[in-house]
């Protein structure tokens, strides 16, 4: 990973990205990431919140982006979905640019869970419904039951009103219903940060055990360095919207090879501390 | 419909409204007395109320002189033109808010005008059109506002369930079909609520008018019910279609939730 330290630098990214495309069972990864920027603002004070981003996950592989916050993790993941519309770079889906389809098939196949489990009004069951009822889909509450068990939940939960779920639980349903949809990747943006410890180590072991038992490719993002050693598998780390280093978890974490990386093992890192223009330290 | 005309002993002289400034007078007393600090607005708010009202008056006593149907319309578009500004003015940061503005107050004004008169409910009178399309164009004006200002405010805090819609497949209507019902039904509450104690709480202003100007009560109930019925409709289509306008406003061509004031948030 020593070129990836450069980090910035077009040629080195693309080292990395090969290496990782090689690893890819393959060819064609099931997401690619390259050059993707995002700025906010008018000409008169523009901001980079996202600064040449690039990264491939391959098929059925568990991604994990990491990055103190405010480094841009969860914008990347919305560019990704387009919730976002990102200035430059390329988002290709089994090397379809994501740009180029329909955002509905798009936002089908990519599917989303976000740090807060954002349940509509109603029960569990018009929750897990909610996508497939979008496209007309019949989904029976037999499939719901077998979704709700697969994130932990009993099938009676179905008919719960959602006010009446905990924090854990409400996650799990929010879970349920992305899965619900299908998806061939699943963006998970901080899933557990706003849960008690007890519910978030349910929910990280629970994400685990999909990884382990599904064909479905995660893009986890956390902020939580030990959730990250703990999850394992590629990842990257982001700051200040730039790539720092990525490669295998246990790898670029008991070696890293920047200073910006170190500060971050370090936990003396925070997310204003480098600016999107400064260079780490070489 | 037969309307009796005003009658002679309900004409206001000048000196009426000079004797009714102790009214003011009154007003501004107490502001002073309890330290209101109104005085001067209370002042500068009779001054022009008597102005703007006397203006209108000669406008309308023009029109009617006059008897031209042209003079009729210039006089309702002028009406729209200003309640669409006031309107749109509440809606800063939003894309197309004037078009928003004029396309659900002009409408929902033009749709029941149109169908008051077509149906032969109201003569085309400019005594009947200028002050029920008033009214009319008044109460649309204070919906579109209520509908619209309310939409903006709710897609703002509840953008994540708008974006979590969105990322399951919604639609940017489906996304933000629950905020806009629930922008709609408040904004049509008061018109429903009015309609629905009509009598009892308060005696709307132009039955009073009438019974004033000395029209017989039963006649001036039978007016006051269908412009009750009226305003039903306006602010319906009204609050419907700045509802939906606003919708489409919020969201960008990629179904994405327009950062609205986004480079202030930068």
């Amino acid at each position: 990973m020593d070129e990836t330290a450069r980090n910035g630098d077009g040629a080195a990214l693309l080292g990395a990205e090969s290496r990782l495309a090689a690893s890819a069972s393959d060819g064609v990864p099931k997401l690619a990431v390259s050059g993707l920027s995002y700025e906010v603002g008018s000409d008169g004070g523009r901001h980079t919140i996202l600064d040449d981003v690039s990264f491939e996950v391959p098929g059925g592989r568990f991604f994990t982006i990491l990055g103190p916050s405010g480094s841009g993790k969860s914008t990347l993941l919305r560019c990704i979905d387009r919730l976002l519309e990102p200035t430059a770079g390329s988002v290709l889906l089994d090397g379809e640019p994501a740009a180029r389809m329909a955002v509905q098939t798009l936002r089908q196949r990519v599917g989303m869970v976000f740090q807060t489990a954002a349940l509509f009004d109603g029960t569990v069951l018009d929750n897990v419904l909610y996508g497939p009822r979008l496209r007309r889909e019949q989904l029976g509450g037999e499939a719901a039951g077998e979704l709700l068990e697969r994130v932990g939940l009993p099938r009676e939960f179905a008919a719960k009103a959602v006010a009446e779920l905990s924090g854990g639980e409400a996650q799990r349903v929010s879970l349920a219903r992305a899965l619900a949809n299908r998806p061939e990747v699943l963006l998970l943006d901080e899933p557990t940060a706003s849960l008690d410890p007890t519910a978030s180590a349910q929910v990280e072991r629970l994400l685990v055990r999909l990884a382990a038992e599904t064909e479905l490719t995660f893009v986890f993002v956390t902020h939580n360095l030990e959730q990250a050693r703990r999850v394992g598998d590629r990842g990257l780390l982001l700051v200040g919207g730039r790539v720092i280093e990525q490669g295998p978890l246990s790898e670029i974490l008991a070696d890293p090879e920047t200073d910006v990386m170190r500060l971050f093992i370090a936990g003396r890192l925070t997310g204003d501390t480098l600016s999107p223009a400064t260079e780490p330290a070489s | 419909m037969s309307l009796a005309p005003a009658v002679a002993g309900s004409h206001f002289s000048f000196e009426n409204v000079a004797v009714a400034v102790v009214m003011v007078a009154v007003a501004v007393g107490l502001s002073r007395w309890r330290r209101l600090d109104l005085e001067r607005d209370i002042v500068v708010a009779s001054i022009r109320a008597f102005v703007q009202l006397m203006a209108i008056g000669y406008v309308i006593d023009l029109i009617f002189r006059s008897r031209s149907s042209l003079a009729v319309v210039a006089m309702l578009a002028a009406m729209i033109g200003f309640a669409t500004i006031t309107s749109a003015q509440r809606f800063r940061g939003l894309p197309r808010r004037y078009g928003i503005a004029l396309a659900a107050i002009g409408l929902s004004s033009v749709t029941t005008l149109g169908l008051m008169v077509a149906l032969g409910i109201i003569s085309r009178d400019a005594r009947y059109l200028i002050p029920i399309g008033g009214m009319v164009i008044g109460n649309s004006m204070n919906v579109a506002s209520v509908t619209g200002v309310r939409l903006m405010q709710d897609a703002r805090t509840q953008r994540s369930l708008i974006e979590t819609a969105l990322a399951l497949g919604a639609s940017p209507r489906q996304a933000a079909q629950s905020v806009l019902r629930r922008a709609v039904r408040l904004a049509l509450i008061p018109t429903i609520d009015s309609t629905k104690t009509m009598g009892i709480v308060f005696l709307p202003g132009a039955m009073t008018g009438m019974i004033i100007a000395g029209a017989k009560p039963l006649d001036a109930v039978r007016l006051q019910v269908v412009i009750m019925y009226m305003l039903l409709t306006a602010v319906a289509v009204t609050a419907v279609t700045v509802g939906l306008l606003v919708v489409g406003s919020l969201f960008t061509a990629e179904q994405q939730v327009r950062r609205l004031g986004e480079a202030v948030e930068a």
